[in-house]
């Protein structure tokens, strides 16, 4: 913060309709400087220590045995030989394992953890192929797998739906997600489809994903009495110590979550099996656990993105304007959970169209549920909408970027609300002059390089803002001058510690280097889940009230020969180390002589966020335009992408540098989906067949090209900081720039992804 | 993993005395039966390490090469002789694996690596006769876009992985074996077995056989020699398809040629067919698709992997047009 | 067995992985377990120079080498030219992959200075440049799952003199 500037008043103490912009959102200053991360040298060094590396004295080691039937009873399990070998403590099985409660399903409760609410080892159900069926301890992680590979279970099989085209004849609308019945018509779609003119009508189909983190879920955890000690990796500390708690019958504050560092997360590091189990199993033997899944325990333990079934329909008149917009389909589900994959949503808030239908039908299998992975919806929404989109304007013969911004809305075409921000045609114009998008060719394989085929694409990227309930931090500032931030939050690569102690530093006026921001402990304040791209906001939000709440306890600690005495917290702003008056900035004081005066240490201050009213108010999204360059062989059908731009809409940028890795970090992931990302299942037996990082590929180095990212930095007016998450837009649009980029190159059309070789090889001429 | 009983060996005589022991596996750099024994898929009571025998790279005095057995991945690749005189060798070194794993793997492992069919490392989940002989083969109907379409039996179609070894059957490599018995060289194709019915035995070397080297014949033609690989990742992945080629060419005409195909047989695939349709022939497209066609001829496509066969020819198209790009 | 220049006993038990020794044995965690399989490089280390795979290496093999880790690199408490690098370009997010995509480039710069080529080299017989495109294949051991190859790759560029 730069000394001529005038004192910042503070965040607004609401968020609804009447509240004003956050002032810290046009601050220029350490808003949108690329600081490096903080926790950068704990990390380069090997210091930084994830929840696999915490030794307990005492630890045991915790090995799972995997179902390898969809579904029936375990009618027999001789666990004599595992028992027996070199080393073992205890070996779990559903006959001895402790008495547990159900586990609740994400999204049923504000705190709820779990992707399911199956009995997590208690009787011999087998509802998963690849469910566990025992655990083992023993002294050492050799003695513990091995031990676990002696465990021989027979079984008595049942009729299981392990095919999406079994499921598929039974599909049903799902129960409400999130409040939402993923399913809405507007106007007469049909008939205007009819009667349109130009229309396209293709059905697109996505695979399984998983979020494959380089660091596999770990568990070091400890009983002590009835309180649990667990460091963990999960994107939601104080969801799992109450999830926790609810299994084991304890309280929350009796479970302790610890995590520092998560090594990477993207929707699948919440409460699986194993926390469960490794905790049953610390009980029962009475010491120290750790379990670390092995990458096919991963795969067998925690669910990833499902599988859709998309159809997109779109009738166009002459000048380009949409008469009618299909988007529906059906996602594979398993019988126990409620995530049906809403891939409808970009859809809903993208074009301007009096007749529309959306609508998602689950399809239930005997497998393990589902759950979210980055973008739930819009990743996979994204490529078949875009895709069809771009199919529309190669039959129109007009423009893609062109087709999009005439179709722009003026309010949410879904739901009549008036955007908070949206700057989409901002975002293409900068994008497409940046990259050069004026030198693509409309006519496929009109530029080759040997034997290259060279095509663009682009897409459209969107993802919603999202602020959740239960935002909190504690503001604690020393007579030193430093503060201390704290709040329930996570650190798995966004840097989250970084960009926050940028905002707390501005918006205390202190150096960031004053600011200790401290997260990954359920003992800290708020419900603050690392999801839905949210995080950004919540703490910001969450550190807007603590600060007006810490204003106020100055406020009232000043004495009456102050010249901030007898002021409310609305007349005075923040200036360099200290508070003054907005209406005359030279009668201020510092924090540190307000405590000297007082004669306190500190001065801490708790709050909660206001409730996330502006998302009544307005319909709110960040956008982007995904630009793709992909050169493609047309004697082998490979695939390289050469270049991808992505401009992004996404409401004021806190750091420039941590939010330029989290955009190209969604865009590898995309460049994943599109190019070579499939959960391959076996669906005779509902086994997944590629579970390892050797046989699910994503991206290496060699497959990532130069990507450039920009933004408008346009604040949101209706939110903290003017601010929307980064997480979660970067994968969004890019599965589909990349198809539309392979078909300007060499004019076969992919619908269903990954877009491999032999995709290509069947409709490609080989010369 | 089962517990063993691990051994240095200090020589070849050492090396073959511990090997000959009952469920002994002679250990090279374990990038791959470390993995299988984790996996369970491999259950050796003793490993023998040989991973310090004989690792030079030296001439012959026939103008070949010789290449000791415990000779890493990455310095074979790196030799100049290597680079020179067989780049198709390199080349397909360089496109395994990884840098990391090179520097692991030796040559004497590379030879003997196993399958990396999925149903094949489910030793809990699905049937194997690789595995299990007898037990069923789960990949003939189920997931086999990766599987193999030549050499293969109803009992397996599980492709044999290594891209070394493909430039190794192209150059006309000789293996040398050492056994308590005695020693005794095979021409690399004669080291893998296709599957017939009995998949398990996976190549034709005694219980307790030892690979001490590989030997390159001298072969001028090979100077000029590539190998092009097709995966689904541009680095860091088995290979769909790939093709080591080497042609010399007099007069537009083709006087010689060596040819082997990866990825699409259940061992590393000597295109004799392709290079007798192609002896004598002029180049040309024409004649490389004919001589490709004529070794997938024999192809058994599945389910998935049928693209496997038009991609091949392609390939190999596109190699030999490379090659002999100059003298057409 | 020397690990970061210190003598180090061998486990009695020869299933036990380079990567465990390390992490489990000597509580040197900085090198990372991500798949057990040798295929993510997160557990890559240096022995006498070269880079390996702790995964896929069983500890007894190693006896009389000299292994550097993640551990070893500061160089009198400070961060080395190539983690330092990695700070600056923002190489990382999660961190998890790191220490291995350190130690990977480290040994890849040992590679390159002494010629080996790599799949992308187009002649094998020329000298070899550290192009971003050659940077990419050799690194390609080593999976990121966070998205930061593009700045990995700048960090290793700046950390070797490299151009563009």
């Amino acid at each position: 913060m730069s000394l001529e500037q005038a004192p910042l008043p503070l965040g607004p103490s609401s968020w609804a309709i009447d509240a004003g912009p956050d002032p810290l959102a046009a601050r220029q200053g350490l808003i949108g400087a690329p600081l490096a991360r903080r926790d950068g040298p704990a990390k380069v060094t090997g210091e930084a220590r994830y929840a696999s590396e915490v030794r307990l004295d005492g630890m045991l080691y915790g090995a799972l045995a995997f179902s390898t039937i969809p579904r029936g009873r375990i009618v027999a399990m001789d666990t004599s030989s595992a028992e027996r070998a070199a080393g073992v403590a205890l070996v779990m099985t559903h006959h001895n394992a402790p008495r547990l409660h159900s586990t609740v399903e994400l999204g049923t409760a504000e705190r709820a953890a779990a992707a399911d609410e199956l009995p997590v080892m208690q009787d011999d159900r087998i509802r998963w192929n690849g469910q566990p069926i025992a655990i083992v301890l023993a002294e050492s992680q050799e003695q513990a797998d091995h031990a676990a590979s002696l465990i021989d279970a027979t079984y008595q099989p049942e009729p299981a739906i392990t095919r999406f085209d079994q499921a598929r004849a039974d599909a049903r609308p799902p129960a409400l997600y999130q409040g939402d019945p993923l399913r809405q018509t507007i106007g007469d779609p049909w008939t205007a489809l009819a009667e349109s003119p130009h229309t396209v009508d293709a059905v697109y189909t996505t695979p399984r994903h998983h979020h494959n983190a380089i660091e596999p879920h770990a568990v070091t955890l400890a009983w002590d009495g009835d309180e649990l000690t667990v460091h963990d990796c999960p994107q939601a500390v104080t969801h799992l110590a109450w999830s926790l708690a609810q299994v084991f019958g304890i309280r929350q504050d009796q479970v302790h979550i610890s995590a520092p560092y998560v090594g990477g997360g993207f929707g699948g590091k919440m409460l699986w099996q194993h926390q469960i189990l490794a905790a049953a199993a610390a009980r029962l033997s009475g010491r120290p656990v750790r379990v670390v899944l092995s990458r096919e325990g991963v795969y067998r333990v925690v669910g990833g993105r499902t599988s859709t079934e998309q159809r997109v329909a779109i009738g166009a008149e002459d000048d380009g304007t949409f008469t009618s917009l299909v988007h529906t389909g059906v996602v594979a589900t398993s019988r126990h959970n409620n995530v049906p994959e809403p891939f409808i949503k970009p859809a809903r808030c993208l074009y301007a169209t009096r007749n529309a239908t959306f609508e998602v039908k689950r399809a239930d299998l005997d497998m393990l549920a589902n759950t979210f992975m980055r973008a739930p919806g819009e990743a996979v929404g994204t490529f078949a909408l875009e895709s069809a989109v771009d199919e529309l304007a190669d039959r129109m013969g007009v423009d893609p970027i062109e087709l999009r911004l005439c179709n722009e809305p003026a309010v949410d075409p879904s739901s009549g609300k008036p955007f908070s921000a949206r700057h989409l045609i901002e975002a293409y114009r900068a994008g497409a002059e940046r990259f050069g998008w004026e030198a693509r060719s409309p006519r496929p394989r009109a530029r080759r390089d040997g034997e290259w085929l060279i095509g663009l694409g682009c897409a459209t990227a969107t993802y919603p803002y999202n602020r959740f309930p239960g935002g909190a931090a504690r503001i604690t500032i020393n007579r030193n001058g430093d503060a201390t931030v704290e709040v329930a939050a996570h650190e798995m690569g966004m840097g989250t510690g970084t960009v926050q102690s940028q905002v707390a530093a501005e918006r205390l006026g202190l150096p960031v280097e004053k600011i200790i921001f401290v997260l990954g402990d359920s003992s800290l304040p708020g419900v603050v889940l690392a999801g839905g791209s949210q995080q950004t906001a919540a703490i910001g939000g969450a550190i807007t009230a603590a600060h007006r709440e810490l204003v106020g306890e100055l406020l009232k600690l000043i004495n009456c020969d102050s010249p901030l005495a007898g002021l409310h917290p609305d007349e005075v702003g923040t200036i360099p180390g200290g508070l003054g008056r907005l209406d005359d900035p030279s009668r201020s004081e510092s924090y540190t002589a307000i405590l000297a005066a007082a004669g306190v240490d500190t001065i801490s201050a708790e709050a909660t966020a206001p409730e996330g009213m502006e998302q009544l108010e307005w319909s709110m999204h960040s956008y982007g335009a995904q630009f793709c360059e992909v050169r493609v062989s047309v004697i082998t059908g490979e695939i390289r992408v050469s270049r991808f731009l992505g401009s992004f809409d996404c409401g004021r940028i806190i750091n420039a540098r941590t939010a330029a890795s989290q955009l190209r970090g969604g865009i590898v992931m995309g460049l994943g989906l599109a190019l070579m990302e499939e959960t391959q299942v076996d669906g005779r037996s509902g086994r997944i067949m590629n579970p390892s990082l050797a046989d699910y590929h994503v991206p290496a180095h060699a497959d990532v090209p130069d990507i450039e990212v920009m933004w408008t930095d346009i604040p949101d007016p209706h939110t903290p900081l003017g601010a929307h998450g980064v997480g979660e837009i970067g994968i969004t649009g890019t599965a589909a720039a990349v198809a539309n980029a392979v078909y300007n190159a060499i004019g076969v059309r992919v619908r269903d992804p990954p877009i491999t070789p032999d995709k290509l090889l069947r409709h490609s001429p080989g010369r | 993993m089962r517990r063993f009983d691990y051994a240095r060996a200090e020589d070849v005589a050492d090396a073959v005395r511990y090997g000959t022991r009952r469920d002994a596996l002679y250990l090279g750099g374990g990038t791959n039966l470390v993995d299988l024994m984790r996996e369970t898929v491999a259950q050796p009571a003793a490993l023998v390490d040989v991973t310090r025998l004989a690792s030079t790279i030296e001439g012959t005095e026939t103008g070949g090469l010789r290449i000791g057995a415990a000779a890493r991945n990455s310095l074979v690749a790196e030799h100049p002789a290597v680079r020179q005189r067989y780049p198709a060798l390199a080349r397909a070194i360089l496109a395994g694996a990884s840098a990391q794993i090179r520097n692991m793997a030796t040559v004497g492992g590379n030879l003997l690596q196993r399958t990396r069919c999925a149903y094949f490392y489910d030793v809990e989940g699905s049937r194997c006769n690789r595995r299990s002989p007898g037990q069923g083969c789960d990949a003939i109907e189920g997931l086999n876009r990766g599987h193999a379409v030549l050499g293969t039996s109803s009992s397996c179609i599980a492709t044999h992985p290594s891209d070394m070894c493909v430039a190794l059957a192209a150059l006309d490599a000789v293996v040398h074996l050492a056994h308590e018995d005695g020693e005794r060289s095979l021409p690399l194709t004669a080291l893998h077995r296709v599957p017939g019915d009995r998949p398990d035995i996976e190549t034709v070397l005694r219980p307790g056989e030892l690979v001490t080297g590989v030997e390159l014949p001298r072969l001028p033609l090979a100077a000029r020699s590539t190998y092009r690989k097709v995966r689904d990742r541009a680095s860091y992945a088995f290979a769909l398809v790939s093709v080591a080629a080497a042609v010399e060419v007099e007069a537009g005409i083709v006087q010689d040629v060596r040819l082997a195909l990866g990825g699409v047989g259940t061992t590393p695939w000597r295109a004799r067919h392709a290079e007798e349709t192609l002896r004598g022939q002029a180049v040309g497209e024409p004649a490389f698709r004919r001589a490709a066609q004529a070794e997938l001829a024999a192809a058994v496509p599945r389910a998935h992997n049928g693209f496997k066969v038009e991609l091949a020819v392609r390939t190999v198209i596109g190699v030999l047009n490379e090659l002999t790009r100059e003298e057409a | 067995m020397v690990v970061n220049g210190r003598p180090v006993r061998l486990p009695e038990d020869p299933r036990v992985s380079l990567l465990d020794l390390l992490r489990e044995h000597l509580g040197l965690t900085g090198t990372k377990k991500g798949c057990a399989q040798g295929a993510c490089g997160a557990c890559t280390v240096l022995v006498d120079g070269a880079r390996i795979l702790s995964c896929l290496a069983l500890a007894v093999q190693y006896s009389g080498r000299s292994v550097l880790t993640i551990e070893g690199l500061a160089e009198d408490g400070q961060m080395g030219p190539v983690q330092r690098a990695f700070v600056d370009h923002d190489g990382f997010q999660c961190g998890y992959c790191t220490p291995g995509q350190i130690c990977s480039a480290i040994g890849m710069a040992t590679e390159i200075e002494r010629g080996a080529p790599s799949h992308v080299t187009a002649d094998l017989t020329g000298t070899v440049e550290a192009s971003a495109a050659e940077i990419r294949e050799r690194m390609s051991g080593n999976l990121c799952r966070c998205g930061a190859h593009n700045g990995i790759i700048a960090a290793i560029q700046a950390a070797c003199g490299a151009g563009p």
